[in-house]
Formats: structure tokens, sequence, C-alpha cells
């Protein structure tokens, strides 16, 4: 009886992880400049040693004709050593195009890829932007996976991007 | 007026009587002292049909075109100011033909230069790189050279092997011949890098990745393996030069050495093109009698962090 019930409460702590959502807040700011484009962005949570773990978004041009906008992707120099020149884009449920200013929610369900398959331990968030004619901006934020407790962490770019905002429930 | 008209006639002549000098006893050994390059529009190339524009010159100062084109061989038309002594009078270069640039595709298959030009400073062709990988753009040349002492006059010839027992007197003073072989390399990436390009040949100095040549970042410590004719090429002097010389007073260049296993630590300091030479003097040379130098140059790019 004493088994099964450590049997049964091990696979309960467990449980919490798969339930775990995370929820992401992207700022776009609004640049007064003369030629403005909107940023291409990419999401994704980094291991340790600067692997990908998991790619969560890829903003890019993605109704230019002959999927010519994948020619700027690699301005997005980190994402694109890490992961990006490894891919085929586009990439269901991961590329889409490229938004306007403002703030953007993303959500991640905890029991759907990519985080189902995340293993326990610590991970940082990056957003990268980069802008036709413009500047380029990478902001990590550092998050524990599984979480442990509800939480919010907060970051500010400077130029390219606003505020980021990850919201992690256990 | 008329006072005018001799001294610009005297200035005509000296500057005539410069180039011809310039031509015949200088200038076709002043490429041994200048510096080689190609210079790539990129080399992290992405997206569905990805080019890159490369300039080819000779110059002092990089990356500058302010000397002569490089003269690869089916690659344009040179206009006559940028042939070696303007064109006019004997140069020691005719019976030379330029070297080949030789273009491999990710998959091992040859890649033409399109759209190839000449100008008075440099020489400029495209690559489609309809493939994805790490394309190599290669230009490998053999050439000899030999100088000897006539009285008190030193005397240098450049010429082929064929050329060298007609040419060059066997038993003259001082007679020194020295086999060059050079390596250029040019190394661009379309997706994700590969290798198969950069097997060795085994044959003079070549670069065999560590790191892969097209992923390098600024501030991260890179390895690179140089062979010699196969062999671990052993504590052998590098020297890789940042771009953007004109601006600044120092040449700020990076010097490193292979070790026993021809392996040679470095890390690019800042974001740009880099400039790498390397060379090594032997007596394997396939020319009796003569010293070997077997250079490797090629152009690097340390990406932002």
């Amino acid at each position: 009886m004493r088994v099964k019930l450590a049997i049964g409460l091990s696979s309960l702590i467990a449980t919490p992880a798969i339930a775990s959502d995370v929820n992401l807040k992207i700022e776009i700011p609004r640049l007064n400049v003369a030629e403005y484009h909107r940023p291409y962005v990419a999401v994704w949570l980094e291991k340790p040693d600067n692997t990908v773990a998991a790619n969560l978004a890829v903003w890019y041009d993605v109704k230019n004709k002959n999927n010519e906008g994948t020619k700027w992707l690699k301005d997005l120099r980190q994402w694109w050593r890490r992961s990006g020149r490894s891919l085929e884009t586009p990439i269901d449920g991961l590329t889409g195009a490229t938004r306007a200013p403002g703030t953007h929610a993303l959500g991640f369900a905890g029991d759907k890829a990519p985080l189902a398959a995340l293993p326990p331990g610590e991970y940082q968030l990056v957003v990268e932007a980069a802008r036709e004619v413009g500047g380029r901006e990478l902001l990590r934020i550092p998050l524990q996976w599984p979480p442990k407790a509800a939480e919010t962490v907060t970051a500010r770019g400077s130029h390219e991007l606003g505020a980021i905002s990850v919201e992690i429930k256990p | 007026m008329t006072p005018m008209k001799p001294p610009q006639r005297t200035r005509t002549i000296c500057a005539a009587g410069l180039a011809a000098l310039a031509g015949i006893v200088c200038l076709p050994f002043a490429a041994e002292a200048h510096r080689q390059w190609m210079l790539p529009s990129a080399t992290v190339l992405s997206g569905s049909d990805p080019w890159v524009t490369v300039d080819a010159a000779i110059s002092n100062d990089l990356f500058y075109f302010e000397h002569f084109p490089m003269r690869l061989k089916g690659i344009g038309t040179p206009p006559p100011s940028a042939m070696r002594g303007g064109g006019k009078g004997p140069s020691r270069r005719a019976g030379l033909a330029p070297p080949e640039l030789v273009i491999t595709a990710p998959d091992g298959t040859r890649a033409e230069a399109e759209n190839g030009a000449v100008g008075r400073y440099r020489t400029t062709f495209d690559v489609h790189l309809t493939k994805p990988g790490t394309y190599k753009m290669a230009v490998v040349n053999e050439s000899l050279f030999a100088s000897w002492k006539e009285g008190s006059e030193t005397r240098r010839w450049r010429g082929t092997p064929e050329k060298l027992a007609t040419e060059v007197p066997a038993n003259a003073e001082g007679l020194k011949i020295t086999q060059s072989q050079r390596r250029l390399e040019l190394f661009v990436t379309a997706g994700k890098p590969t290798t198969d390009v950069l097997k060795p040949t085994g044959k003079g100095l070549e670069l065999v990745p560590v790191t892969h040549p097209n992923d390098l970042v600024a501030g991260e410590a890179a390895k690179f393996r140089f062979t010699l004719d196969g062999q671990p090429a052993a504590n052998m002097a590098v020297e890789i030069i940042p771009g953007g010389i004109r601006y600044r007073d120092k040449l700020n260049e990076v010097k490193a050495k292979t070790d026993a296993d021809g392996i040679l630590a470095f890390t690019l300091p800042t974001p740009g093109m880099y400039w790498l030479e390397a060379e090594v003097r032997d007596e394997k040379s396939t020319v009796k009698g003569a010293t070997r130098r077997a250079s490797y140059i090629t152009t690097l790019e340390a990406q932002a962090p």
C-alpha cells in the first residue's frame, strides 16, 4: 500500500509541469523614423549552454512573393546561428507574419508542444528583433521549468523592443 | 603662356619614364609585396535565392581596392590601365596566364562565377548559391621566381618551370629559385554550414575547420587546423588582420602560432572582416634547386555576438 501511495504521489508531483502555462507579452515600440518596417522577431527558449531548447515564434515577411522574405532571416543573427539556419521555413505553428507596433500576447500550454517535451531545468527566454533599415535588439529572461510558483518576469528593450513580460503558471 | 609648356613636357616624360621603369623592374614583382584578397558581400546567407558578390583585388590596405584588380582566368577583360606597366612596354608577366578561380558547391560540383568584370582597381563577380551549405572559391597559383647577379645588377625572373631552363642561366652567380604555391580561398554559406568543400587536397598549405570559417563570432574562441601537403603544419606563424586599416594607425593584427598538431587557436576581437595569411618556407619544391614557399590566404567574417 505504502509503495503504491508513493508512486501515486510522485506522479502527482510531476503532473503540475504538464499543466503549466507560459503567457508572453511582447511590445513592439512605435518608432519615429523616416522609413519604418515591422521588425522580424524570433522567440525561443535557450538552455544554459546557449543551445535552443524550443522555438516559440518567428515573425517575418511571410507574404513576400516566392518566400523572398526569408532572405533577411539571417539578420536575426543569434536565432539564425542557433537554430534558424537548420530549419526549413515556413514552419506550422511557429512562423507568422510580422506584427505592427503594440503589445502582442502569445500563450503556450504546458501539455502541448513545444513545452510538453521540455525537460525540467534552467532556461532563458530569448526575444530577438531585427528591423529592415533599422536596428537589432535581443533580450533574455531567465526562467525555471517547471515553475515552482506563479511568477511574472519582465524586461524592457531600449530601441527595437519595448516591454516584455513572461507569466508562468504552475 | 609659353614658359608653362616646357615643365609640363618634362613632367610627362618623367612620368612615362617612371611607368616604363616600374613596368619592367618593379611592378611584375610588386604583387608579392601587396596583399591579395577576395571580399564577399556576405558570408552568412538565408533565403530561397541567395547570391554573393565578390570583389577581388591586390592592394596595400584592407579591404580597399586601390592598386590592381586580381586577374582571374575567364573573368572580365582588364582595361589597359589595369595592366601592369600600363599596357605599354614589355611585361615579364606576359607569359603567365592569370590563375583560375574554382568555385565548389556544397555537394562538390563546380559552380561558375557570373557577371564578371575587371575595372582599374578591382575584379568583381557574382556567385549564385543554388544549393544549401558552404561554397568554396579557390585561386590556387603556382609560380617560379628566380633572382641572380649579373655584375652589380640583380636580375629577376618569373615564369613557368618549362621556361626556367631556357630563360634563367643555370650557373648564374647568386642564383636563387623560389617555387611559390599560393592558395587563396573564400567560404560563404547559404543556410547551415557544411564541411564537404573543406576537405584538404593534400597539396600545399590548407585550412581544415575545427570551428567552421563561416561560424566565427567576435569574442568567441575558435580553432582551425592547418595542413602542409596533408600533414599538420606545426609551429607556423599566422597573422589575422582586421579590415578598415585606413581609419586607424595600427594594424591591430591577431598573431598566433599553430601547435604541434597544426591547430591554430584564436579569438577575433571585434565583429568585421579579417584577412588571414600564413606562409611556410621549406626545401620541398618540385623544381630542382628551388626552395618552396607555400602560402594560404583567406578572408574571414566575425559576426557580431
